[in-house]
């Protein structure tokens, strides 16, 4: 600190302003006093006053990553398993663009991230200067809101600010651009409770009115369904208490979306797996016959729900959000209901108690009936003989050799993912983590970093693709340099599978560029990294490798080699309805995939 | 792909019987509206941006939109856009306007009753004799104003409802017409109330 005082420009010398710490220990302060305790970042010119600053102290703890996207993906999952703000520090120009993709991950899913970059210094702004980008440009459409820090004497506030975005309301990723000389001027600190924001004030309680209409509708459904999604993992867990308790209260059928899994008990009778195009049979049936249908913090996305003029035709919707932005804007519902999951879920719990209502046992009944028909359809079942692993038996013993564990599971992009969260069954919310709605490969591996840096001792698998594993594959350094036993479980099937599938399935069989060619060997990559490298080739293998792998004290890449032709089953063609369902590939189309179904993605 | 049809798709050109016929007017397409909508913003850098980067990322239509500072001492400024689409997409449109951190208030101006709206339009017409004689007669009939003249030109100043300044505009142009410059649309609503 002195010599930093001595080193600074003489006319400062005497004003009383040297005795005020600088823009990146402000920074710091601002940080801490946030309850932040892990920065993943990379260091740059543009942020070297950062560094410096958290060279000299230590109440936060910056974890080394190999590239930015990584860190962004790792403050994801470490945001996800534990319901706080992820932080990132980058340097500027490639420090930033190398965020981008991780940002807008973030945004697509709702996840809660400040993302510091550095910046060149404000007077060089505009000038092309070296590592210049403009940050802010290239973030506005992939971030909640992001902000340009011009003035010291602003970096507090917009800081608090900053955290108070990211977190509240829809929660999403913030990022706040700091021009190196911004960083090195001093300034006085202003804590959190001094700052308020002036416009941003999401609607967190629901209209009393919505609440008792929406219990009402429930009350009356003789074929009720409930529908939830990440938004109730986000509200946090009392909000997955709540919704629990207004399933049981009702006795409805209640199915999730990928983002949602864990938010109810995965082995519950009443959960029915996850809806949407690889959802189970039963779900997706539920959900086209229902009468009542409860939407709760999910948001009708074209992956739930498939051709949209048969989605659920005969139901009246209602749907609780936070975001009143989410409401009519694929579907038009009923009745929409704003605020808070958790809060709204609540109310109706108290209402319907207060109230002291209960829904038609005998329909009820009838219509539990009519869905365990459809569930003895055992629409996941495959046929594992022979030697040769299927993938999906790969990923289901896996799941029952590690259920009674304390574990979080996070995945890349693909058919893996898809078996993921179909044999996988979560009982608590935080503790899966899966790239939805920018559906990125190369997510896995550094959200799995970031959740075990959370979760020190917990296991932590990140169900992968060989493919989708080679796209951060770098972050095998950060395991080794930080000793995280992360599992990377990679289903290889020499494929891009989801590639090869729809190929398969919808492009004549012409499989373009969608072969894993020239990959590398996984057990002397793990030797590489100074992780244990596991091969499985044989079903009869299978159970015991994996075992050693969760009994390995240190990180393992296990290269599990499974059949190449599997396909991921249930699935609803693109542009196709719920009923148009394809359960295996025995089954076709019933009808040819639609033009307008093949522009879909 | 158009080299293998899918067996049983419709080929293209036939008649498609599932497809509803160009005459009938379908109950399932929703009528279009415009809308003028009212923004009131921080005034900060990278507000505008974030308004019209909303509209052109999201496929939204922008018929007009004008910008000023309307309270220097809370740097707040309003936003005035003219759009158009169905009522869904409208919904969509002020909610996701709501949605951006710096917005205060958005009000849809034609939901919400009478609303009064004025566009200015700077319109420059050269030419002499008989043309220019007629511009500065019907000018005077729009109570257009001549905010600069030359011998061979005149600038005039026209504001009021934009059809209106549109029909002057039409009127200008075999008379000479060489440049125009407009504000674009700013609204109010009638009533007492403020926003
Ligand atoms: C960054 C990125 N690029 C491309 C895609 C498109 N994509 C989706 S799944 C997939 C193949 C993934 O292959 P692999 O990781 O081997 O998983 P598998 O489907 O074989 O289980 C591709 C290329 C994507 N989702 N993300
Ligand atoms: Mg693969």
């Amino acid at each position: 600190m002195t010599a930093k005082t001595e080193e600074a420009p003489a006319a400062a010398t005497q004003d009383p302003k040297s005795e005020l710490p600088n823009g990146a220990e402000l920074l710091i302060k601002a940080l801490v006093e946030q309850g932040v305790e892990v920065v993943f970042g990379y260091p740059g010119g543009a942020v070297l006053p950062i560094y410096d600053a958290l060279f000299q102290q230590n109440a936060l703890r910056h974890i080394l990553v190999r590239h930015e996207q990584a860190a962004v993906h790792a403050a994801e999952g470490y945001a996800r398993s534990t319901g706080k703000v992820g932080v990132v520090l980058v340097t500027s120009g490639p420090g930033a663009t190398n965020a981008v993709t991780g940002l807008t991950d973030a945004l697509m899913d709702s996840i809660p991230v400040v993302c510091l970059t550095g910046q060149v210094p404000t007077h060089l702004i505009g000038n092309d200067a070296f590592q210049e980008a403009d940050t802010t440009g290239i973030t506005r459409p992939c971030t909640k809101h992001n902000y340009l820090v011009k003035a010291v004497a602003d970096l507090p506030r917009t800081l608090h600010e900053a955290f108070y975005v990211a977190a509240s309301g829809r929660p999403g990723p913030v990022v706040v651009d700091l021009p190196k000389d911004v960083l090195q001027a001093k300034g006085p600190y202003l804590s959190k409770e001094k700052v308020h924001h002036r416009s941003y004030r999401p609607q967190t309680e629901p209209e009393p009115g919505a609440v008792e209409q929406a219990i009402e509708l429930l009350a009356n459904a003789k074929r009720p369904v409930i529908y939830s999604g990440g938004g109730v993992i986000n509200a946090g867990p009392a909000a997955c208490e709540a919704l629990g308790q207004l399933v049981r209260a009702t006795g409805a059928p209640i199915t999730n979306t990928l983002m949602g899994l864990g938010a109810y008990p995965g082995t519950d009778r009443q959960f029915l797996g996850m809806l949407g195009m690889h959802g189970t049979y039963e779900a997706n049936l539920a959900m086209y016959n229902a009468d009542v249908m409860l939407c709760v913090g999910a948001r009708f996305d074209d992956r739930v729900t498939g051709r949209l003029s048969d989605f659920s035709p005969g139901s009246t919707k209602i749907h609780i959000d936070i975001d009143p932005s989410s409401i009519n804007k694929n579907v038009m519902v009923d009745l929409p209901v704003i605020g808070d999951v958790g809060r709204v879920l609540a109310a109706m719990n108290a209402r319907w108690r207060e109230r002291d209502l209960a829904t038609d046992a005998k329909a009820l009944d009838a219509w539990w009936q009519q869905i365990e028909q459809w569930r003895a359809r055992d629409c996941l079942a495959f046929v594992q003989d022979g030697d040769v692993i299927k993938p999906q038996h790969a990923i289901r013993r896996l799941y029952e050799l590690t259920r009674e564990r304390d574990l979080y599971v996070t995945t890349e992009v693909g058919q893996h993912q898809m078996w993921a969260a179909q044999y996988f069954k979560f009982d608590s919310p935080n503790r899966w983590m899966t790239s939805g709605g920018l559906g990125t490969m190369g997510y896995g591996l550094p959200a799995a970093l970031g959740v075990q840096i959370a979760h020190p001792e917990s296991l932590v698998i990140d169900i992968a693709g060989e493919a989708s594993i080679l796209m951060n594959i770098q972050e095998l350094s950060t395991l080794a340099q930080y000793r995280l036993p992360v599992k990377t479980f990679i289903v290889n099937n020499q494929w891009m599978g989801m590639v090869r599938q729809w190929q398969e399935l919808l492009h004549g069989k012409r499989y373009s560029e969608s072969y894993s060619d020239s990959l590398p060997d996984f057990v002397k990559l793990a030797d590489a990294f100074g992780a244990k490298g596991i091969r499985v080739t044989k079903a009869s293998e299978l159970d015991e490798a994996i075992r050693e792998m969760i009994e390995t004290p240190g990180p393992v890449i296990f290269d599990c080699c499974v059949a190449q032709d599997e396909n991921c089953f249930p699935m609803i063609p693109s542009g196709a309805a719920h009923y148009e369902m394809l359960l295996g590939p025995n089954d076709h189309a019933a009808k040819p995939i639609s033009e307008e179904g093949m522009v879909l993605v | 792909m158009a080299s293998s049809p899918t067996p049983g798709a419709p080929t293209p050109g036939a008649p498609n019987p599932a497809a509803p016929s160009v005459y009938s007017t379908s109950p399932g397409e929703p009528p279009i509206e415009r809308r003028t909508i009212a923004v009131l913003v921080d005034n900060e850098p990278g507000v505008l941006a974030r308004v019209i980067g909303l509209f052109s990322g999201r496929g939204y239509n922008i018929e007009s939109l004008t910008v000023s500072e309307v309270d220097p001492e809370n740097h707040l400024s309003r936003i005035t856009v003219v759009t158009s689409g169905t009522p869904q997409i409208l919904e969509q449109i002020k909610a996701q306007l709501d949605r951006l951190v710096p917005v205060h208030t958005v009000r849809d101006l034609t939901l919400a009753g009478g609303f009064v709206d004025r566009d200015l339009a700077l319109v420059k017409v050269a030419g002499t004799g008989e043309k220019r004689v007629e511009a500065l007669r019907i000018a005077d009939i729009f109570k257009a104003e001549v905010v600069d003249a030359g011998l061979d030109y005149f600038v005039f100043q026209m504001h009021h409802r934009s059809d209106k300044v549109d029909r002057f505009i039409e009127l200008m142009k075999p008379l000479g017409l060489v440049e125009l410059s407009r504000t674009g649309v700013v609204a109010i609503a009638r009533g007492a109330r403020g926003l």
